[in-house]
């Protein structure tokens, strides 16, 4: 018989967990500007999730899906997607929302259940957090078909877990991106846990990077813990797609350091030895040690800029905090563009019981 | 044998283990059921009693659980899956409709479709958006569905005793909001509680109160705190929403006249609209009053902070039977 068909999976790592190149750096990488740029700002991103955590512990948030361990793919991500390019994100995402122009109060009003945490005009044409597993790698297919038809320079950029690529729809957006060339771009955050379901019970393929085979599109795995890594393979992806040259997947490897929201209990399912071997590899350590052993960052800065991060994420707090909740009323303002008359008298209803001396009056 | 109160969910755990131990055809499937035993430990320590081959972790997909169930059911297997939350049941609906709920119908009985599909659902406990939301009258509307939702301990344990039982498939609906709210003591003596019809509650004589899941605790405060100013309620526990026992319902507004339906689901179509309409259909001539409804609002469910807005309380309960009892 012929071989009528050979796939092959190649997998992307420049720094060793210890923060040594392990190859020759690319150009770019040779300079501290990009590095320490992204260095800042998994640092922000890492305060602002301690933050919510603790902010969650004491009843001021609610539950709450912890950025810990997605550092290295959502901060890299965040500074190369264009501004005009989409973000159609999974609930995981909040650093590269950040870089977007998301400020941090309105991610943490809607991790405070306000539906105006969506609603950020500086998020522009990005979709909301997609909390149907899944769902968001179609959305994000509808979004570059909209930006290939009309010819434009866009990338529609989606992401997703590990678990997710078990989903129907991950698997239908894959092949429809394939059978019509979409500017998209797929990430999967492989943090190797789908709340307590391990990598290895979700698909029997060793890679889930190899799933964009059987959709015709490219596929690589990354290590997830690498900025420079993840840079690289997702300046390549973009690019190709902003060409026309197709979609990409993108498998990053990388660990939940965290339980799966604030809701979950994870030493119920998984090892402490296996979630400190985690730390060891972990992507904010990493890229600071290599920014050390270059020269290019100090205790000092790390010092100043801790102190910089803290009182940015304290003051957006307070922000957070201060803002009251919607009037009962927003419960019908944006359901239509224009309310219906038939519910009118519901609405009016609503604002009769949030009253003083109605029976859903809140003081 | 136990005797021990328990939660609505150590109740459902119980009859879960209950049925495994009973039928070895009993399995149970869906995410997080295995080694974590349920995001609400529903399914704790199952896997350990019973092992991976009756207790499956699946991959993440509900399309994939609902066509699994169809394919087990029809040979002969009595899968259980679990559907991590009602919100996310969407995908297996096709499966539900299209093949579970007329299997038995398109092959004039030579396969049938006994599955029993569990969701946690409705408001109240500050849950991420798509967490919160009670769509139940969607699948009470689809004919060769039973729907049924228990609103205590130990109808959790007997009903979905029966749930398994079912030589059909049954959509088994748990009010998260009092999965651990009170506990009562359940006996583990197997004995099943029957589907397709009500419970009634609480007698009265002035006023019928009709609800199911977790509103049954506001419509009982409600009866309680209206009998302090003698008003006698009788509530009425739906309990299977399709089909639906209207017999129950009817006898109980024949003695009474007057009905307030309390449900925390939008109004427009749901359920409530439906024993509304029999009640006048058939009723008219009892009623003496306006059959009046206490529901969600016709909005999606709100995200949390101003979730208790869209909840009935036992407030508006009291409100709607005054209302209904001052009708003339
Ligand atoms: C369709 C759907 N099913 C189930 C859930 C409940 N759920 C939320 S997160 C999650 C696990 C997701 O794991 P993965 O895709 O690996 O992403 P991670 O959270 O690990 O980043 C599940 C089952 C959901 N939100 N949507
Ligand atoms: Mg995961």
């Amino acid at each position: 018989m012929d071989t009528v068909f050979e796939g092959e999976i190649r997998y992307r790592q420049y720094l060793s967990s210890q923060g040594d190149p392990l190859s020759a750096l690319p150009v770019w990488a040779q300079q501290p500007e990009w590095l320490t740029h992204c260095y800042r700002n998994m640092v922000l991103a890492r305060t602002m999730d301690n933050k919510a955590v603790a902010l969650q512990r004491t009843g001021q948030l609610g539950t709450y899906a912890s950025l810990l361990g997605i550092e290295g793919i959502d901060v890299p991500l965040g500074l190369l997607m264009h501004p005009e390019d989409v973000l159609i994100p999974y609930y995981r995402n909040h650093a590269c929302q950040m870089l977007r122009g998301m400020p941090m109060e309105e991610i943490l009003l809607y991790w405070g259940g306000d539906e105006r945490g969506n609603a950020a005009e500086q998020q522009g044409e990005d979709f909301p957090n997609s909390v149907p597993i899944a769902t968001q790698s179609m959305h994000a297919c509808g979004v570059a078909t909209a930006l290939k038809i009309r010819n434009e320079k866009r990338v529609a950029v989606t992401l997703c877990g590990d678990g997710a690529t078990s989903k129907g729809d991950f698997l239908e957006g894959l092949n429809v991106a394939g059978a019509w060339q979409l500017p998209v771009v797929f990430i999967v955050n492989n943090n190797q846990w789908a709340i307590s379901v391990p990598r290895a019970l979700q698909s029997g393929a060793p890679t889930l990077a190899q799933k964009a085979i059987g959709a015709g599109i490219r596929g690589e795995q990354v290590d997830g813990n690498d900025a420079i890594a993840m840079r690289e393979a997702i300046e390549i992806a973009l690019e190709r797609a902003r060409e026309g040259k197709g979609p990409s997947l993108i498998e990053a490897i990388s660990y939940r350091l965290s339980d799966h929201t604030t809701a979950d209990d994870a030493t119920r399912y998984r090892s402490n030895d296996e979630l400190k071997k985690a730390w060891e590899h972990e992507p904010v350590k990493r890229l600071r040690t290599f920014l050390h052993k270059q020269g290019w960052w100090d205790e000092t800065q790390e010092t100043i800029w801790q102190d910089e991060v803290n009182s940015m994420v304290q003051s957006a707090v307070e922000r957070y905090l201060a803002t009251p909740p919607q009037p009962v009323e927003s419960l019908f303002d944006y359901l239509y563009a224009e309310l219906p008359e038939q519910l009118r008298e519901q609405r009016e209803w609503a604002m009769v019981k949030a009253m003083k001396g109605g029976t859903h009056h809140e003081s | 044998m136990n005797h021990e109160a328990i939660t609505l969910l150590e109740a459902v755990n119980l009859a879960l283990a209950h049925e495994m131990e009973q039928d070895e055809n009993v399995v149970i499937l869906g995410e997080d059921v295995g080694t974590n035993g349920g995001v609400f430990r529903a399914t704790a320590g199952l896997k350990e009693r019973f092992g991976n081959r009756r207790v499956m972790d699946t991959p993440l997909a509900e399309a994939m659980i609902g066509g699994l169930t169809v394919g087990m059911a029809a040979q002969g297997l009595k899968p259980i899956a679990e559907i991590q939350f009602m919100g996310f049941i969407f995908p297996a609906l096709e499966h539900i409709i299209c093949h579970a709920a007329r299997m038995r119908n398109r092959t004039r009985g030579r396969l049938s479709c006994p599955l029993v599909i569990r969701a946690p659902f409705g408001g109240g406990i500050h849950a991420p958006e798509h967490h919160s939301e009670s769509t139940e009258t969607l699948l009470a509307h689809i004919p060769g569905l039973r729907v049924v939702v228990p609103s205590s301990p130990a109808r959790a344990y007997g009903l979905l005793l029966s749930a398994i039982r079912n030589p059909d498939p049954v959509i088994f609906l748990e009010p998260k909001r009092i999965y651990r709210a009170s506990k009562q003591p359940v006996l583990d003596n197997g004995a099943a509680l029957p589907l397709d019809t009500c419970f009634t509650l609480r007698e009265g004589s002035d006023i019928t109160l009709v609800s199911w899941g977790a509103m049954i605790k506001e419509t009982l405060e409600a009866a309680e705190q209206l009998a302090e100013d003698n008003i006698s309620c009788e509530v009425i526990d739906v309990a299977t929403i399709s089909p639906l026992d209207m017999d129950t319902i009817l006898a109980s507004v024949a003695k009474t006249g007057r009905c307030v339906i309390v449900h925390e689901a939008s109004r427009h179509l749901g359920v409530g609209a439906e024993i509304a309409a029999t009640l006048v259909e058939k009723a008219l001539m009892d009623l003496q009053a306006p059959p009046l409804r206490i529901t969600g609002y016709d909005t999606v469910m709100p995200y949390f902070r101003l979730e208790n807005h869209f909840m009935p309380n036992t407030a508006d309960i009291k409100d709607a039977v005054r209302q209904t009892l001052e009708f003339v």
